[in-house]
């Protein structure tokens, strides 16, 4: 049965509505949702190594990945999305980078050069999603300040590294550590601003999907996206994933300074099926943890005009925080029948799965297409949008109004 | 005096900081206090977060950042400045 279901991933049938047919006005496309003042600002910029990509803001650089880059399960390291909080950022010398490993709960501290690392620890390879806590948040009604993402602040790729939790036992870790927190190269402008410091439950820092990668699809990490070496944590949002990694602090006390808490945060109890992490709940709210199911249509946009007859390709990928998609399913009449599309080959659990299906154009009313992924727990998309006020966690299942001409 | 100290303050603002390419597109509604949100806010970021976050913020709203920018990020407002900073905003890239 789930044969049957499956296609090859990049499968593509020309004859087919999709971006191919869309005019060159288009090629710019930014989610309706948007802010005027965002639309307005979002503009195709490149920067160095980059292709041109869309620019929410110069400095700090934050430019989303654009919506035809999904049309392939894996994002290009040159259109992979760029996001920083703070303007200081070094280009990183290979070769006088150093690694500090230390901390009050670690038993020894250690300290290495790029070339011993990868020399003393195991090569490991992880397909996984790396998405922004606040992708979509521009989408958000109400809107809530930040950096206003359309559905492009995340890319997939494959890492390579190798294992934190490899690392973190050579140093040793002692029985009351609590959290390990992680600094990289990048830091403020302005004396004073916290520097950009996040930390992550033991639990997680030891998981086997948790990586200090210094590839990305097979090529080194790309200066905006972490080189020489970041986090990647697999399942969860991209604000863990610390890039320009340059130190690795074993604690026996949770790090609570700014941008642990007050951000990053999500009303306590909102999101029920989240990842804990215990050492950083309030009664009132927890940090965010793992990425939530989700999906993004890549074929196919609202308002798009289609003829009576014609074949409509209703394409994308789905992604959860590592349950792994079970289904993704598609509406095309505003959601009252729904249809299993096929899904592409899996490449793991952490990453993009694609899907794929295909409707004719029928008489009477006019197509409305819905999408709704579940991933292998049975968590679906949200019907309604979920607010909390930093803007998180948008995974509402669209309705794509199809115009038939 | 008031004019060439706020001058020099600015220039010493971009001077501390490497600008990106392309942000001197980003172009402010002219109007009274413009001059006080560039000299203050330039120094960490680039103003397109000022157009970016519009126009859906309310004067709280718009007062509330230009606390957070303060407080949270250890921006040196001078606390006379803090009002217009906010009011520009909000008259300028405030909700309709």
């Amino acid at each position: 049965m789930n044969a049957r279901r499956r296609f090859l991933a990049g499968l593509s049938v020309p004859a087919l509505a999709g971006l191919s047919s869309l005019p060159a006005a288009a090629k710019l496309w930014q989610p309706a949702e948007l802010p005027e003042g965002a639309v307005a600002e979002g503009s195709l910029e490149a920067l160095s190594g980059k292709v041109p990509l869309i620019k929410r803001s110069y400095r700090p650089p934050n430019f989303e990945t654009p919506i035809d880059f999904f049309r392939n399960p894996i994002t290009r390291n040159d259109a992979f999305f760029v996001r920083y909080h703070l303007a200081s950022i070094p280009q990183v010398d290979a070769k006088t980078w150093r690694l500090k490993i230390g901390g009050d709960a670690a038993r020894q501290a250690l300290e290495y050069d790029l070339a011993r690392l990868r020399k003393e620890f195991a090569p490991v390879d992880l397909i996984a999603v790396c998405q922004c806590s606040g992708n979509r948040r521009g989408m958000f009604q109400p809107h809530v300040q930040g950096v206003e993402w359309g559905v492009g602040a995340m890319g997939n790729a494959r890492w390579t590294g190798i294992r934190l939790r490899d690392v973190l036992q050579k140093a040793g870790v002692a029985d009351n550590a609590v959290e390990i927190a992680f600094d990289g190269a990048d830091g403020p402008a302005m004396q004073g601003t916290p520097d950009f410091v996040k930390s992550l439950p033991v639990q997680r820092a030891l998981d086997e999907n948790t990586l200090i990668a210094f590839e990305m699809n097979g090529k080194p990490l790309p200066h905006w996206n972490g080189f020489p070496a970041r986090l990647v944590v697999g399942g969860w949002t991209g604000t863990y994933w610390m890039k320009h990694l340059t130190s690795i602090d074993i604690r026996s006390k949770p790090f609570s300074e700014f941008w642990m808490n007050p951000a990053y945060r999500i009303p306590a109890g909102l999101f029920p099926t989240v990842d804990r992490f215990p050492t950083q709940e309030t009664a009132a709210n927890q940090p965010i943890t793992d990425i939530v199911v989700n999906s993004l249509v890549t074929s196919i946009f609202d308002g798009q005009r289609v003829k009576r007859g014609q074949m409509v390709e209703v394409a994308g990928v789905a992604w959860d925080g590592g349950r792994g998609i079970r289904d993704v399913e598609v509406s095309t009449d505003g959601g009252h029948a729904w249809m299993l599309a096929f899904l592409g080959k899996d490449l793991g659990r952490y990453s993009f799965r694609t899907f794929m299906h295909k409707f004719r154009v029928g008489e009477g009313d006019a197509p409305v297409v819905m999408v709704r992924a579940y991933n292998n727990r049975g968590d679906v998309q949200s019907e309604k949008l979920v607010f909390n006020p930093a803007g998180y966690h948008h995974n509402v299942i669209p309705r794509i109004r199809l115009e038939v001409v | 005096m008031k004019t060439a100290r706020l001058v020099a303050m600015t220039i010493c603002a971009l001077a501390a900081t490497a600008v990106a390419a392309g942000e001197e597109k980003v172009k402010l509604i002219d109007g009274p206090g413009v001059d006080k949100v560039r000299a203050n806010c330039v120094a960490c970021h680039s103003l397109d977060y000022i157009p970016l976050n519009s126009p859906f913020l309310d004067a709280k709203g718009w007062e509330a950042v230009v606390t957070k920018m303060n407080k949270a990020f250890k921006a040196p407002i001078k606390p006379e400045d803090a009002a217009p900073i906010a009011e520009y905003l909000a008259k300028y890239y405030g909700k309709r």
